[in-house]
Formats: structure tokens, sequence, C-alpha cells
């Protein structure tokens, strides 16, 4: 009788496993903004349905930098509620040992991935992400006001202060009180090493950290790149852009009190929105270039990946669904709905992408020159390192100590928080 | 925890020395009562403070909480001696990003407290009058100290906004400022802000724990300061002060801690700005977003033994007691 009721018991256990493992609860994080929650949302629905799973979304703010630093807690406590993480594309090297290695169970569509993408989600031989979409930034400007006073789209830094700075005087004489020449991403958070890393690398400064471990920042280009932004404050950016990240800039932008704003392609859909006051009046160009040795339009490299924690406790059905919002279909809307950019290469040649949103097709060569970050070179001293490069701009911005007084300093703690090697 | 401290059993205070039966059974009963809320106490904060401490004489990450080796006080205070013979101290006691801290959270407590002390003042002579509606009065200022900062804080941030904020757009319609002010992204007005938001959150309560000083103050004293003909202002700093000083000073005592480990308001309203950034805020960002857990809880601890030492030097020059009672 006791072996029977064994049995009974193991048989009721086993059933109840394989109903779990095929129904599982997952949760996922999302940052997302605009409308990004909604589509995620739709996403998942169609996720349930082809495969049973229920699945959570556990709303995060939409700053990288907050987000970071309570995943980081979650995966440190080993904490099981969150099976699928969103990542930043900067973060792979910093938790890699939290997250289950993927390449097995994406062995068959890693290759349709640009491989820089995937390398740089790769450490040291395991694949720690997905990607989800790419990223890298555009120059908006309003085709309306550019025609309004025969200006051409700006090719150089220095040609768009001017032309915002002429369109901003004369809009604003002419009543439009709230005018701004160019809005961006001046908090002192993630998002300013962004634009600050454009700003060196297009007037030919480097990036920061090269590939090799030098710490490169420190230079007269640099120096002068900084300056230069540091002279559009005050005069055609609102000094509150120095507490703008990409959500308040899309404000300003998108109420159409700004000539030209530098932003991710995701405010391409929302600014074309129903609700825009831009709507269809403006058009996207690359970032301009600097001047001097070496520039050229530089944008820093962005995107967002999809992670499964090694303490989930449906690792394989969490697998599944880094899988599905990695793959070619979920991109393919994603690039459609919210002019996201696909990492999967053939979508770049994709008729019903390019009707919707011909941004995409436009940005594959300024993709394929994109700056990354130096989170591989610096690998778990990138968070500190992009604090000090942010702090360090936003210091000079903000008039705190010249440019050249502040990448000096900057040089030097870099110096010390390398000690003997990264 | 303090709010238990506030009101001990006279009678074993009162009757030590007479150490009858019954005084014993007392104490004893009193110490069983005592002991849930000492483990819980110990379980809560003793554990885990003890825990800080010993990590920030350790090397330990967030990825690996459990492989730090000891290094001694090296967090705190470690030097190298260059080939050239040039000594290089490190560590956090010669930190300026820490000290630049310890001096925002300084500046910030002593302003935001005193004037919190003076208008949770006035507030609470207001309250005390009789008028009518005083009782929705009473309930309504409390909503600002009711609302989660963290929601406070994100509030007043969009009402700060220098392009879409109300603040700066009522101050352009009254003609009282020509250009919109960056109220939090600017170096000067980062303070200021902050201030402004907290002295709003907070002065409810200070209002509230000096009215309930107030009331206990006898209405026959006013009765006869009025009949001696005793000029208004004279009475309130004679009579009133003297009488509610036992309750300002604990009311004192909980903001001046309270102000001392903020920081959700700066960590939502201006984060990252070195002019406003805390000492909370600085040992959170080394402890999760950099890879130096250890020095984060080296700062946690230097955060503790400051607030002690604070604390201590409050009581002792104020000589508060905690019993609500006159010196």
């Amino acid at each position: 009788m006791k072996i029977k009721t064994l049995i009974a018991g193991l048989l009721v256990g086993a059933t109840l496993g394989v109903v779990a493992a095929q129904a599982a609860d997952l949760a996922i994080v999302s940052g997302d903004t605009g409308t990004g929650l909604e589509f995620l949302r739709s996403q998942l629905d169609t996720f349930e349905k082809e495969t049973g799973n229920k699945v959570t979304i556990v709303p995060m703010p939409s700053s990288t930098t907050d987000q970071f630093g309570q995943y980081k807690l979650w995966l440190a406590a080993g904490n099981s509620d969150i099976d699928v993480y969103q990542t930043d594309v900067i973060w792979a090297p910093q938790l890699a040992d939290q997250f289950l290695d993927l390449s097995d169970a994406a062995k068959d569509v890693v290759k349709d991935h640009f491989p820089s993408i995937i390398e740089s989600q790769t450490v040291n031989g395991k694949l720690v992400a997905l990607p989800a979409f790419t990223d890298a930034p555009a120059l908006y400007y309003r085709k309306d006001l550019l025609e309004k006073y025969g200006k051409s789209v700006p090719k150089t830094w220095a040609e768009l202060a001017a032309t915002a700075k002429e369109i901003q005087d004369a809009e604003r004489a002419a009543g439009a009180a709230d005018m701004q020449g160019f809005v961006f991403q001046g908090n002192s958070y993630e998002g300013l090493t962004c634009d600050a890393l454009e700003w060196v690398k297009s007037f030919g400064g480097g990036q920061i950290v090269e590939p090799d471990g030098s710490i490169s920042i420190n230079n007269p280009q640099a120096i002068a790149a900084l300056e230069a932004a540091k002279s559009w404050v005050g005069s055609i950016a609102p000094e509150g852009v120095l507490a703008y990240q990409e959500e308040e800039s899309r404000g300003v932008w998108q109420l159409g009190n700004a000539v030209f704003m530098r932003n991710w392609p995701y405010a391409f859909q929302l600014g074309n929105g129903d609700d825009s006051a831009v709507k269809g009046k403006f058009d996207v160009a690359p970032l301009p270039a600097g001047e001097g040795e070496g520039a050229r339009s530089a944008a820093t490299l962005g995107g967002w990946n999809v992670a499964v924690s090694k303490y989930s406790k449906n690792p394989d059905e969490a697998v599944k669904l880094a899988l599905f919002l990695s793959s070619t279909a979920v991109q393919k809307e994603r690039a459609i709905k919210q002019s996201n950019l696909p990492t999967i290469v053939a979508l770049y040649d994709d008729a019903d992408i390019a009707t919707a949103m011909p941004i995409i097709p436009r940005w594959k060569d300024v993709f394929l020159n994109a700056v990354p970050r130096p989170s591989a070179p610096t690998k778990v001293k990138y968070n500190e390192v992009s604090n000090l490069f942010w702090s360090a701009v936003h210091d000079t911005l903000s008039g705190t100590g010249t440019a050249a007084e502040n990448l000096e300093l900057l040089e030097a703690k870099l110096t010390e928080l390398k000690g003997e090697a990264w | 925890m303090t709010t238990e401290a506030l009101a001990p059993p006279k009678a074993v205070a009162a009757r030590r020395h007479a150490a009858s039966e019954l005084t014993r059974s007392r104490v004893r009963s009193a110490m069983i009562f005592l002991l849930p809320m000492l483990i819980a106490l110990a379980i809560v904060a003793g554990w885990p403070l003890l825990r800080t401490i010993y990590f920030s004489l350790t090397d330990t990450s967030l990825t690996n909480l459990y492989g730090g080796k000891f290094v001694g006080f090296k967090n705190y205070l470690g030097w190298t001696t260059l080939k050239s013979g040039r000594t290089i101290f490190s560590g956090l006691l010669v930190d300026p990003v820490w000290w630049n801290a310890v001096g925002n959270t300084v500046r910030f407590a002593v302003v935001s407290v005193a004037l919190e002390t003076v208008i949770g003042m006035i507030v609470a002579l207001v309250l005390n009058a009789e008028f009518k509606g005083r009782g929705i009065v009473r309930a309504a200022i409390l909503v600002p100290w009711a609302i989660p900062t963290i929601v406070s804080a994100k509030m007043w941030a969009w009402m700060l906004n220098d392009q879409f904020g109300i603040i700066n757009d009522m101050l352009m319609r009254l003609g009282l400022i020509s250009t919109k002010i960056a109220w939090t992204a600017s170096a000067d007005t980062a303070m200021t802000a902050v201030l402004i938001v907290d002295i709003w959150k907070t002065t409810p309560f200070m209002a509230l724990l000096i009215l309930a000083g107030l009331q206990m103050v006898p209405k026959d004293v006013y009765e006869a300061a009025r009949i001696d003909g005793v000029h208004p202002i004279k009475v309130f700093f004679r009579v009133t002060l003297p009488l509610v000083r036992p309750a300002l000073m604990v009311a004192v005592i909980f903001r001046l801690l309270d102000a001392m480990r903020i920081f959700d308001l700066v960590y939502v309203l201006t984060p990252n700005s070195s002019a406003t950034e805390t000492m909370s805020v600085v040992s959170r960002e080394n402890l999760f977003d950099f890879d130096k857990f250890a020095y984060g809880s080296a700062q946690s601890t230097l955060l503790f033994l400051i607030i002690a030492v604070m604390t201590g030097i409050y009581i002792w020059l104020g000589n508060v007691r905690f019993d609500g009672g006159d010196r």
C-alpha cells in the first residue's frame, strides 16, 4: 500500500511538473518609454498564445543607470522573481556571471545578426544576451523651419550652432518665446556619456579609453569638442538641458519648441504620432562632424538585449522568451511600430520596413560606423569610468572648470582607477 | 525604536534603590516585555550594522559576497610609497568626493531643520489658536507629510522643470524672473530646490510635534500673563518657548537624524549632481553601481559614526530628556 501511495504521489508530482514546465509564469523587466510598454505587451500576448506561458511585465525607471543598480542588486541576491532581463549593450561584461549562456540555444540564429553586436554580448566565449534592437542616435531637424530660413541640414557642429542660433533668435522675435535651437541629453547620467562621446569622437578625439585599454581622453581635439558643446549651453540650448534625459529633450522637441534635437530613433515614431506638434514637419540626418584631423560624424552605439537570469525557475521557457523577443518577426514589428533599428541584417532590405519607416534602411550606414562605449576594455569598472567621464563633461558644461582642466583631472582619475590593468 | 524609549516606566526609574521583591519582579516582567523588541532590533538593525562594518574591512564585491578577504583599514586609509619616495594616500578619509558629500549633507541638515523648526513653530501656533474649521486645516496640513517622498519628489521635479514647470511659469507671469530658471540643473540652485521640497514635505511633521507640546502648556499660565498685561511676543519667548522646549528638542533630533541620512529626494531630484550629492547617495553608488561594495560599506559605516557622534553632541549640549519632562 505504501508503494502504491508512493507511485501515486510520484505520478501526481510528475504530472504537475509537466504542467508547470508547459505553462510557466515568467517575469520580464522593462524600462521602456513612450509606447514601448504597450508594444512589449502586445508581443508578449503573441508569445503567451504560442506557448501557453504567462508573462508579467515588471516596469522599471527609464534611466539605464537606475535600472542597472536595481538589477545588480537583484542578481547579487539570487532573486528568482525575474526570469528575463532587458539589458543595455554596455552591461554584458559586468553581469556576465549572473546570466545563462545562450550560445547553444541561439546557435541557429546567431549568424543572422550583425557580428559586432553578437560580439559585444559575448564575454569569454559565453553569449550573455540576445540582441532585441540596436540604436544609433540621429540629428532630428525641423524641415519646415530650415526651409523657411533657407538653410541646409548642418554637416558640422559649427554650422549647426550658427543655424540654430539664427532660427532660434528669429523665431523668438516672431513671438515663439520658448523656441530653442538645440536640445540633447545633458543630465549627469549614462546618456551624457553617449552624447559627449559623440562630440569627442566627431572631433577626432578618440573614444575615452581605446580598445587596447589606453586612456586617450586628455587631448586637444577632445578639449575642443567639449568647449564647443559648452558654448551651446545658454546660447542655443536652454540651461535646463543640463538636467535633461531623453524624455525631457523629446518633450521640448515634440511641443515644437526646438530646431534640432539629438536623440535615438525611438523618437521618430513618437514625433509622428497624432498628438505631436511636429508631426510630418521633421526629418533625421546623421549627427554633424567636428573640425580638425580625423573629424567625422559619430554616433554612439546603443541597443538593448534580452538575457536570462541564471536564478530563473523556468530557464527553458525563459530562454524561449528571449529567443522570441530577438526573433526576426518581433524585430520587424518593432522596427515598423517603434522605429527601433533591427539587429538582423536582412531586415534592412525588407520592403515593408522601408515603406513604413524610411529612416531604417538609411540608418544601416550610420549604425555600421557607430562608436562603442569603452565597456569592453574597462570591464567591471566601466560604470565608474562612465561616471567619471560624464561628471567631467557635466562640470565643463555647467562652467565648473574649463574643458582642459577637467579632462586633465579625468585622465589622472582614470589612470588611478585603472591601476595595473583594467 | 526611539518612540518606545520616550516613556520608560517611571516607577522603575524612580524607585531603583528600594530593591524590594515587588520592584524586582516588575523589572523582570519589563525585561520580558522588552525582549521581543530587543531581539527584533538585533536582527533588523544590529546584525546588518555589524555585517556592514565587517564588509568595510574586506575587499568584498557585490558579485562575490562571501569571498571577500580581510584587508584591515585599507578602505578607510591606505598608502603606497612610489619609487620616487613620494607617498600617496588613498581611501575614504582622503576622498574629496566623500568629504564633499559630508559637507552637502551637513549643510542640508542644518539649513532644512532650522527652517522647518521656525516654520513648523509658526504653523503650530496658528493651529493651536481657536478658529472655525481648525480640524480640517489640521488634517490638510498633514497632506505633504502623508505623500510618499518618491512621489512628491517626482511631482516637484516636474513642477521645477525649466521648460514645462509650473514654478517657472508662475514666477514669469508674476514678473519676478525674466528667464526660466533651470532649478535642478544648475549647481547654484540645485541645493535650493532640494531644500524647498524637503521643507515643504517635513514642516507638517515638525508642526505636529510642536503642536502636541503646545497643547500640554496649561491655559492658566496664559491667563495670568494676560491679566498682568504682558506683551504677546514676550509671552511667547518667556512662557511658550520654555514650556515647549522639551518637545521641540525631541522633534529637532528626529528631524536631524532623518535629514542626515537623506537619500530619496536627492536621488530623484538631482541624481549625480556634486552640488547636492549626500553621504547616502554616494555610498549607494559605490555599493551597487560601481564595483566597490567594500568601499561603499566603509562609507555606510562612517555615515553611521558621523550621525551617532552628532546625535551624542546634540543630546549633551541640549540636555535633552526623552521622557518629555522638564529639566
